[in-house]
């Protein structure tokens, strides 16, 4: 924990900020997958922290230079958030949780519902770092959201060199429907039929559920990063567990990253 | 070596009169990398039964002004997971050690779970706790109907007590429940049955709904309140139980900072314990230490125990 330095924290559309913080501690241990839960107020409203994923290590890979958040303005704690200014500082603690685990292999598959893209543009970083060139299948991203103006990172997963496909629900944008639509066709005819390859994911649980449940259909180990009412984000509360086959787990220390396969869907 | 801060609960000594509330710090060993535990008077563990219990559904904790809710259900792995497994870290701090225990049954689970800490030496005192709100259906003997709490009954309190004082010599901490009519009463049957403290407040029972959804915004529906939005129910009933007992007093509900703390001490407490700030600020408790000393240091007071009570009426 400490106080660390806003570099920036810009609106990049609607209720969406990005905000890079000046966290090199954190950005050299971060995986992608993990958290930091920063203290929104020095007063007692709201009193808990609030969780955010680690959207980006910023800097070169030799040397970082601190992280990048994208967050949604949805109530106090993440207005109050959006209104701190480049200079300010911030009580932040992490990286917290355990993250993606990046298997080395040839092709994956990348769900985002909503603000799910937040982990998934840091893995699909790693993932393109970690593969060698010339057995490389650029990952697929499928991206859903309500309407197109949730629709967010296209733009820099495509930078990356990934194949991105879109759903709205208003069909604004891409397929009208879920974004669930656009994994059962990859899972279908994308591109290695009987190979296998991870899916890994994050978004909202309704989606999160129909992939656990695409992923046992067709046999596919799914990664999803779940969300949970969180106290204290350090495992000594007990308040955000899961029920999985294994009993309750805590999703901000055995997760937020669970294989679909464990979780017990209520 | 600074003695100023130093107090005596029961048997117990303190270096300091700041430690953990029980269910608020885990097994200690979640807060390692956030702050020095040796520096803490004592560590309270999360209450363990003598079965493990996996806890309540979730939604399990939610916001409030100032506060927050939570039904965990007392989660833990149970007495023989709690030895084993932590226990071993617990002892390698070197701070005194308070484990809290509850019973899902009668009042022989509490006498079984005594028998077995009392051996072993490096736990310094237990920690009764007889007011969870977050377990129900218990039936037990010497409680009335409708009774949910042991705390809720001074019949109750004193049997249970009266039955683990017999069977174990250490420092023995009664935690009482705020949802009563009179705590004093609860707090004056604990004392006729032999307990050396008392730790309040344990949670107040509340309730918050999602509008949106129309739920509760806790699966058990209803669960325990605590943080600064109750610490003024905490202070005044530190004060009304000291008033009425001898009896040394833990006093915690929404302490977050040396101020809040010193609020406690003047009501009457002894010892202060820090829960639910620790999630909002994990080394909060150092922070406290540190300013308690400097608070005497500035008002040049020799030893802390001067300001037990020393409210001005
Ligand atoms: C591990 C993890 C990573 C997250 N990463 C991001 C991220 O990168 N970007 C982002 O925009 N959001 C993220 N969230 C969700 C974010 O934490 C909540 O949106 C935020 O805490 C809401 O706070 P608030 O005070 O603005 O809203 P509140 O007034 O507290 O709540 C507004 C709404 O948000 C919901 N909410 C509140 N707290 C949480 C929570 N802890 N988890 C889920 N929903 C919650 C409430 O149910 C309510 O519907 C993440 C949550 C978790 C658990
Ligand atoms: C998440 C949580 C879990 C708790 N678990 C326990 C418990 O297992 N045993 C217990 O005696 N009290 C438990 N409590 C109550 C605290 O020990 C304390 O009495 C109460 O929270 C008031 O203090 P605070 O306002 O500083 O948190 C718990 C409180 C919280 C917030
Ligand atoms: S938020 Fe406290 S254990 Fe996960």
């Amino acid at each position: 924990m400490s106080e660390i330095k806003i570099i920036s924290n810009k609106n990049i559309k609607e209720n969406y900020f990005k905000m890079v913080l000046d966290a090199s501690g954190i950005a050299r241990k971060a995986l992608p997958g993990q958290f930091v839960n920063i203290r929104v107020s020095d007063g007692t409203q709201p009193l808990l922290r609030r969780p955010l994923g680690i959207h980006r290590v910023t800097g070169h890979q030799s040397l970082v230079t601190g992280i990048e958040l994208l967050f949604e303005v949805v109530g106090d704690g993440t207005r109050l958030l959006s209104q701190k200014k480049a200079g300010e500082y911030l009580d932040v603690i992490g990286p917290l949780g355990n993250g993606f685990s990046v298997l080395g292999s040839r092709f994956s598959v990348l769900v985002a519902g909503g603000m799910g893209v937040v982990p998934l543009l840091f893995l699909a970083e790693r993932i393109i770092q970690g593969t060698e060139k010339r057995n490389k299948v650029n990952p697929v991203v499928l991206i859903g959201s309500k309407t197109k103006n949730g629709i967010l990172c296209a733009k820099e997963f495509k930078a990356l060199g990934c194949d991105v496909k879109v759903a709205t629900e208003d069909g604004s944008q891409g397929l009208k429907g879920y974004v669930t639509g656009l994994l059962e066709d990859v899972l279908r005819h994308y591109p290695l039929p009987g190979t296998r390859y991870p899916i890994y994911a994050c978004g909202p649980t309704p989606m999160l559920k129909e992939i656990s449940r695409l992923s046992q259909e067709y046999k596919i180990p799914a990664q999803i990063s779940l969300e949970a009412h969180m106290a204290c984000g350090i495992g000594a509360c007990l308040g955000c567990v899961v029920n999985t086959k294994e009993g309750f787990k805590r999703v901000c220390k055995e997760g937020p990253v669970f294989y679909a396969k464990e979780i017990l869907w209520s | 070596m600074y003695k100023g801060l130093e107090v005596k609960i029961g048997k117990l000594r303190l270096l300091n009169p700041v430690m953990v509330a029980s269910g608020t710090f885990g097994y200690a060993e979640e807060f390692s990398d956030f702050m020095d535990l040796k520096k803490l008077g004592a560590v309270v563990t999360k209450t363990i039964t003598l079965k493990p219990r996996p806890g309540n559904k979730p939604p399990r904790t939610c916001e409030t002004p100032s506060g927050m809710l939570n039904s965990i259900g007392l989660e833990n792995p149970g007495l023989n997971r709690f030895v084993s497994e932590k226990l071993p870290y617990l002892k390698k701090i070197g701070v005194p050690i308070i484990v809290s225990i509850a019973s899902e049954g009668d009042s022989r689970e509490f006498v079984e779970l005594a028998k077995c800490l009392d051996e072993i030496k490096e736990i310094s005192a237990i920690e009764l706790n007889i007011s969870c709100p977050n377990i129900r259906g218990q039936k037990s003997e010497g409680r009335s109907q409708n009774v949910r709490l042991v705390s809720q009954d001074p019949k109750a309190t004193y049997a249970v007590v009266r039955s683990v004082r017999k069977v174990t010599k250490k420092t023995l901490i009664t935690k009482l429940s705020p949802n009563v009519t009179s705590i004093e009463d609860i707090a004056l049957a604990a004392e006729r049955a032999g307990t050396d403290a008392l730790a309040l407040i344990n949670t107040l029972l509340g309730m918050s709904i999602d509008t949106q959804t129309l739920r509760p915004r806790i699966a058990a529906v209803t669960a325990g309140l605590s943080g600064p939005a109750i610490r003024p129910v905490a202070v005044r009933m530190t004060w009304e139980v000291y008033r009425k007992t001898k009896l040394p007093i833990i006093g915690m509900g929404g302490i977050t900072d040396t101020k809040s703390a010193l609020e406690f001490i003047l009501a009457g407490a002894t010892a202060v314990a820090v829960g639910t700030a620790n999630f909002v600020k994990p080394s909060v408790t150092i922070e406290i230490i540190d300013g308690l000393k400097e608070y005497l240091n500035k008002n040049r007071i020799a030893d802390i125990k001067s300001l037990i009570g020393a409210l001005k009426l």
